[in-house]
């Protein structure tokens, strides 16, 4: 890339008489293009903005307890969020557990493995699981995945339900609509975002440095631990979180899969609920504070996934800062 | 969609190729050919999913499919058999259609501030960051966003296909505007040089040189977005209502969308219902998939006239 000022400012206009007119067509023009960048700043104020204001009365009602009780009775006015809030975080994390080293291994196979010709149809391929809809996922996985998924997890708890700290985990009684099949398809459904994000990083480092620790006698695996993985550390790390912040922020396909059960458990074979499938399948008929609740429970994702994306970002942006390659 | 087999790992162009062979202990062999199944497995789990997927909603949706499964309007309510999708469809074009008409406009001006004017100052940065920020934005968060200042609350214009074009059009707008700003890096500045040394304005420069020269990459960029739209449901639930006429005027009425009427009828018991889903499943995928290739295959075409 050349430097950023050398198309700017040479001094044309000074040098060529021209009309009035042409300046105040290019203000005009300039205004109208930071208008429409200052826009995206304006939305997102606005969103917090009149999230939170809807959202208030149901914050002052509930208090802090908002966030930490698990007490959610609409008729009672009561709206504790803590048990969706759980749901959102255990889904995401199962997600990325399953999608962080897939992503890994096919943004690898992309940039070290596949030949030439290879990598643009493999990217391809991934990018369209990314075409899918979230609905067409939510609606496969109902329809489709969850009764052999019951059985599945069935004989997983059977077998595991018997080893001592396991059994905590994947012990029965084993839901087709649960916590793992919902976090199973948040995982298919982030692949394309951290995998295109980790291959970015993956690209920086210079062909140079890995033919230097090829030519020392490491083997494929080594050369990537040893030149790579250092380099693209922040920009792996950055993209699992901004898969994370997808994760969580994904409605329809859990909101069809995860059970919409509320319960804290550890047991990921159980139904749960999250709070995008929570707002999702009682906003269109509430009123009052129970709205007002729902909303405030967007607020708090709203800002949940502000503050992951923009860490996610600053993190990221690290890898193309340190390699001085890329950008 | 091909999904072909892996290629056999045959190191010609690996450099250490006869070292592996010859010098390296079984345990460095073992890990390394360990960590080249996990990349041939790890690509195979992607693979998968999009095959699996694919097959079974075309088998399921293609037994539905019919010219008045498309034509025909919706039954009044889900359980009942026959009926058709077609209000789904024109609803689906028509917000999809009204919200890409304000977001590319939008996005590709803010990108052109980004990469035109602002380049790196602070306030470009700022924009540039939190508009990759905003891609992150739960769908479902602008779906409330638009239905507290514009549908329930707020301005009280209540249920219609524009509100959820609004939602749908700040889900784009900074996909646009990143890809979009992309695109305009890669128009070399020679060329915006030579404009200038013509006497061309900078809005002139933009308008003449810098925007034809990224236009096919500015397509692709907005039809993927476009695609990405089409397919969204959080955002229209409650924003659009429902309805079982066709109504192609976004601005008056409520309004449905495939995706949306997916989401009605897979979550009931009847088999027309079901049925019903996955036509239109079906039908959203071709959408959408058409969407895609076509923007691959112009920027394909982009890629191929800068070389």
């Amino acid at each position: 890339m050349t430097s950023p000022a050398s198309s700017g400012d040479l001094g044309a206009s000074e040098v060529i008489p021209s009309t009035a007119g042409g300046k105040h067509l290019d203000r005009a023009f300039r205004a109208i293009a930071v208008a429409a960048g200052l826009l995206v700043l304006a939305i997102l104020a606005l969103i917090a903005y009149s999230t939170t204001s809807k959202a208030w009365p149901a914050f002052t009602h509930q208090g802090l307890s908002f966030l930490t009780s698990r007490n959610w009775d609409p008729n009672q006015d009561h709206f504790g969020a803590l048990d969706f809030i759980y749901g959102t975080v255990l889904t995401a994390v199962i997600a990325l557990a399953i999608a962080v080293p897939a992503s890994l291994g096919i943004a690898l196979f992309i940039t070290e493995l596949a030949p030439k010709g290879w990598r643009s149809a493999v990217t391809y391929v991934v990018d369209l699981l990314a075409a899918i809809p979230s609905v067409v996922y939510g609606f496969w996985a109902l329809a489709v995945l969850t009764s052999p998924a019951a059985n599945f997890y069935g004989h997983i708890a059977d077998t595991l339900g018997r080893v001592p700290v396991l059994s905590s985990f994947f012990g029965g009684p084993a839901f087709g609509a649960s916590f793992m099949t919902a976090g199973v398809i948040l995982a298919v459904m982030i692949i394309p975002i951290i995998t295109s994000l980790s291959r970015e990083a993956l690209t920086t480092v210079s062909q140079d440095d890995k033919n230097g620790a090829l030519a020392m006698g490491a083997t494929r695996w080594e050369m990537l631990r040893v030149a790579v993985f250092p380099r693209v550390r922040s920009g792996l790390i950055g993209a699992a979180m901004l898969g994370l912040g997808r994760a969580m922020g994904e409605t329809i396909a859990v909101a069809l899969t995860i059970g919409s059960s509320a319960q804290i458990t550890s047991h990921l074979f159980r139904q749960g609920d999250s709070m995008a499938s929570i707002i999702v399948h009682n906003f269109p008929e509430a009123t009052g504070l129970h709205a007002a609740a729902l909303v405030g429970l967007g607020a708090v994702l709203f800002a949940i996934t502000i503050v992951v994306n923009m860490v996610a970002r600053v993190v990221a942006n690290q890898t193309s800062a340190m390699s001085g390659v890329g950008q | 969609m091909t999904v072909a087999s892996p290629p056999a790992p045959t190191n010609r162009d690996d450099p250490g190729a006869w070292v592996l062979e010859r010098a390296v202990s079984p345990r460095r062999r073992l890990t390394n050919a360990l960590a080249t199944s996990w990349m041939l497995g790890s690509l195979l789990l992607a693979l998968v999913p999009v095959g699996v997927i694919a097959v079974y909603v075309a088998s399921r949706g293609a037994g539905v499919m019919s010219l008045s499964f498309l034509t025909k309007n919706l039954p009044v309510v889900t359980q009942f058999p026959g009926g058709g999708i077609a209000p789904a469809v024109v609803g689906t074009l028509a917000i999809t259609g009204v919200a890409a008409l304000m977001a590319i406009p939008l996005g590709v001006l803010a990108a052109i501030y980004l990469n035109e004017y602002g380049r790196q100052n602070r306030v470009a940065k700022t924009i540039r960051f939190m508009a990759d920020v905003m891609t992150g934005v739960p769908s479902i968060v602008m779906g409330l966003f638009v239905a507290t200042i514009w549908v329930s609350a707020g301005l009280h214009f209540g249920y219609s296909g524009f509100a959820g074009s609004l939602a749908l059009a700040a889900l784009m707008l900074p996909i646009v505007i990143r890809s979009c700003e992309e695109m305009l890096k890669l128009v070399p500045d020679d060329l915006r040089q030579a404009s200038d040394a013509l006497g061309a304005r900078r809005w002139r420069t933009v308008v003449s040189v810098a925007l034809p020269t990224a236009l096919p990459g500015i397509v692709s960029g907005a039809m993927l977005a476009v695609a990405r739209a089409a397919g969204e449901t959080a955002p229209l639930l409650f924003t659009i209502g429902v309805t079982t006429k066709v109504n192609p005027n976004v601005f008056h009425g409520t309004n449905t969308t495939l995706s949306q009427e997916i989401w009605f009828n897979a979550q009931t018991p009847f088999a027309s219902a079901t049925d019903r889903a996955w036509g239109a499943a079906l039908t959203l995928i071709v959408i959408v998939f058409v969407f895609t290739v076509v923007a691959r295959i112009v920027a394909s075409r982009f890629a191929s006239i800068k070389r």
